[in-house]
């Protein structure tokens, strides 16, 4: 029987240029080439990841689409052939890697900054000291001040709180979906720049032990690699009810990829599914998280924020109110462009809602029941440079979380197929011979230099909004403008339409 | 404090919050307080939550939920009933209830042993784990509710039904449903139509024998039963089919 699946990228060999070195044999990690006299590609394979054009020393290989493999039509676009072929000679459910790709409107790009001008002035950041720093945690409704000895000390019990150098985070990602390597190299780079690593749901890894107050460990409904000692190493404990990518879906690293050091940080046997279900099933509810959140603050004696991950849905300013009022210290919300390292296509792309609408929603919510100070509001979901940070945090978010663009700093070409496990870059992998590839203390500097990055653009854009603390950019809603939006999109963003 | 020395405390609990008894616990241990006897117990909850190393705790009362949450390594007898989310994520340790229990026990458990007298309710044992030689343990002496051993994916439960009156199921629906790991260990019979998909019914061996005998000779020795009496009535092993049972879900 005929092959229906057509292959999506062309592999280009220039043939005159190739000296046949080998060297896209041994780095592609999907297959596609083979060697007999000269390297041969087996185009259908070809994920277009790009590693075997990084890695020809002679610039001698590139990557198409293939051309008009499909009559065009733009409703049964390619994708969606290619995809009911593959369901129609399988049964199974799509799987796939990374973030929903689809073209939804993408509201940062529809708002835009304010700037200061001649009567209030801007400030150079160059010159002027600015401060991105960011406590994350809860806040009291009022602080009291006593003196004793003739110093003034504070009277007001303060709930744990972290100091991040910079409103960046990295964003839950296992090991298990990444690897180890990948791992430590976020671990370093939120050492060196003071904020947060998160673990995901897969356990943490001992060579990550100690880097334990830059790290965030999840609680999920399989509670992989959970136990006392875990939490003790940790800065933050968060609980994942949800993802972007995958609202009210669990997760499942398939038994294969599980092998020994994946099973023992996440304490199951090797070669078993590590299976994750959506819902935990000993919460249904907000009293029940509520209990939850209350045993892990008992279980890392009240020194640690509590964090509950969820993802953008309908409703999400209502269920915001319900995690803050059962203790939450920090809400955790990904937008439905957040990554994963594997979903249903079916689900990445058509459940949930963007960032940008979740955090107005529900730091407006929040505000209106008075609460707002009393959790942190981490936002994630998509975010590709300071200026969406900044735009979120104008909005009403604490804080961003960085996924993709961390594994894009990383060396990820996305490819979007982390779900294989044969990411040929060494990230999205278990693969010994390509989790080798990646070289931690490189993939950390890389990181290191982002943050930085991201970290100079926003003082430069607080120092265009007359703004010297990131504190005062957060919810500051009058100092974005809409474009190209709705009344209904502007009401609920909060913000007015350009030119008001 | 001398290497091996009981030290004893105990502590009228009457009215007290929960929050300020477990700090006294937290401490007491570290001073090294090895034995603690609670007395007046009435719904406190998350008593021994993430307590540590070789402690004895006697429990007079009816504790609150989360008891021994993440625990690892302490026992806890409780003279009463318990309430939910007993041994939720616990690393090791024992806990043995004198009397009937709630739901969602031994969530996520990975090791240690719980023993419950009685009857407990629904959603007892899901997630439970194991990991090389942490084989945790749920021996319950009555019936379950439904959800008993949901997604188990290692592990020992068991089901005496001692209590059982006549024609009461001897545990609820939707038993080892999604259960891909342990083994669940039955006290007489249970109807094929309440078993979850993934999980089949099978005769003990020699090896199950091995496994479950100790587990048997500890509940009569803690509640007083002859042990002849628990092994009047022949039991039943569910295991699941599959270690893989999601393996052909997807494409690619």
């Amino acid at each position: 029987m005929a092959n229906l699946i057509p292959p999506r990228f062309k592999v280009v060999i220039d043939y005159e240029k190739c000296r046949k070195c080998k060297r896209c044999v041994i780095n592609c990690g999907f297959g596609v080439y083979s060697f007999s006299d000269r390297v041969i590609p087996d185009h259908k394979k070809c994920v277009s990841c790009q590693r075997c054009v990084a890695y020809c020393p002679e610039e001698a290989i590139t990557i198409i689409e293939n051309p008009n493999v499909f009559r065009p039509n733009s409703y049964w676009t390619m994708e969606e052939r290619i995809n009911i072929m593959k369901q129609a000679s399988s049964s199974g459910m799509l799987l796939t890697g990374m973030g929903n790709d689809r073209p939804y409107k993408n509201y940062f790009d529809h708002l835009l900054i304010d700037a200061c001008q001649v009567t209030n002035p801007s400030i150079d950041p160059l010159r002027e000291p600015m401060e991105l720093t960011t406590y994350l945690g809860s806040k009291p409704d009022a602080v009291k001040v006593k003196v004793e000895d003739g110093q003034i000390k504070l009277d007001t019990k303060i709930a744990p709180q972290i100091k991040l150098d910079t409103p960046i985070i990295f964003s839950p990602m296992s090991y298990g979906s990444i690897s180890l390597n990948a791992h430590k190299a976020l671990a370093r780079a939120a050492k060196e720049c003071g904020i947060l690593m998160n673990t995901g749901e897969g356990g943490l890894h001992k060579d990550l032990y100690p880097y334990k107050d830059r790290i965030i460990v999840q609680v999920a409904s399989g509670r992989f690699g959970v136990n006392q000692e875990y939490l003790d190493h940790s800065a933050v404990v968060e609980i994942k009810i949800g993802q972007g990518a995958k609202p009210g879906i669990g997760g499942h690293l398939p038994g294969e990829k599980v092998n020994r050091e994946v099973s023992e940080t996440r304490m199951i046997p090797e070669g078993t599914d590590a299976l994750s279900p959506a819902p935990h099933h000993d919460i249904y509810s907000i009293e029940d998280l509520a209990q939850l959140i209350y045993a892990l603050k008992e279980a890392t004696n009240y020194e640690k924020p509590v964090s509950v991950k969820i993802a953008a849905v309908h409703n999400v300013a209502a269920i915001a109110s319900g995690i803050a009022r059962a203790g939450a210290d920090i809400i955790y919300i990904d937008g439905f462009r957040g990554g994963t390292g594997a979903a249903p296509t079916i689900i990445r792309d058509h459940i949930g809602i963007p960032i940008e609408l979740a955090i107005a929603a529900v730091d407006d919510r929040l505000r209106a029941e008075g609460i707002r100070n009393s959790v942190s509001i981490v936002a994630a979901g998509g975010f590709r440079h300071s200026g969406d940070v900044a735009k979120a945090i104008a909005l009403g978010a604490d804080a961003v979380a960085i996924g993709t663009a961390a594994l894009i700093a990383m060396g990820c070409h996305v490819c979007q197929m982390c779900h294989t496990g044969n990411c040929s870059w060494g990230i999205a992998t278990q693969r010994p011979e390509l989790t080798q590839r990646l070289d931690p203390d490189w993939a950390a500097g890389q990181l290191i230099n982002l943050i930085k990055s991201w970290s100079l653009e926003l003082k430069e854009i607080l120092g265009a909004l007359g703004l010297n603390a990131i504190e005062s950019l957060r919810g500051s809603r009058e100092r974005l403008r809409g474009i190209g939006l709705t009344d209904t999109e502007l009401a609920i963003l909060g913000v007015k339409h350009a030119g008001r | 404090m001398p290497e091996g020395k009981v030290v004893a405390m105990e502590i009228n609990a009457k009215g007290m919050y929960y929050r300020d008894l477990n700090n006294i616990l937290r401490e007491k241990v570290a001073e090294g307080v090895t034995e603690f006897v609670l007395q007046g117990i009435n719904g406190q909850r998350y008593l021994g939550t993430g307590l540590k190393g070789k402690v004895k705790i006697e429990v007079y009362g009816t504790p609150g939920n989360d008891l021994g949450a993440f625990m690892d390594g302490p026992e806890i007898t409780v003279y009463g009933n318990g309430q939910d989310g007993i041994a939720n994520t616990m690393n090791d340790g024992r806990i043995v209830v004198h009397g009937h229990a709630g739901d969602v026990l031994g969530y996520g458990m990975r090791g240690g042993e719980l023993y419950i007298r009685d009857s407990v309710g629904y959603r007892v044992g899901i997630h439970m784990k194991e990991y090389k030689k942490q084989v945790p343990v749920i021996v319950v002496g009555g019936t379950a509710g439904a959800f008993f051993g949901e997604y188990m994916a290692g592990g020992i439960l068991v089901v005496l039904g001692l209590n059982k009156k006549e024609g009461e199921p001897l545990t609820g629906d939707y038993l080892g449903t999604g259960m891909h790991g342990g083994a669940i260990y039955l006290r007489g019979e249970v109807e094929k139509d309440i078993l979850g998909k993934e999980v089949a019914e099978f005769s003990l061996e020699e090896e199950d024998y091995r496994r479950l005998n100790p587990l048997l000779e500890n509940y009569a020795k803690f509640y007083n039963i002859a042990l002849e009496e628990i092994m009047a009535v022949p039991f039943k092993k569910l295991v699941p089919v599959s270690h893989r049972p999601y393996g052909k879900l997807y494409t690619y």
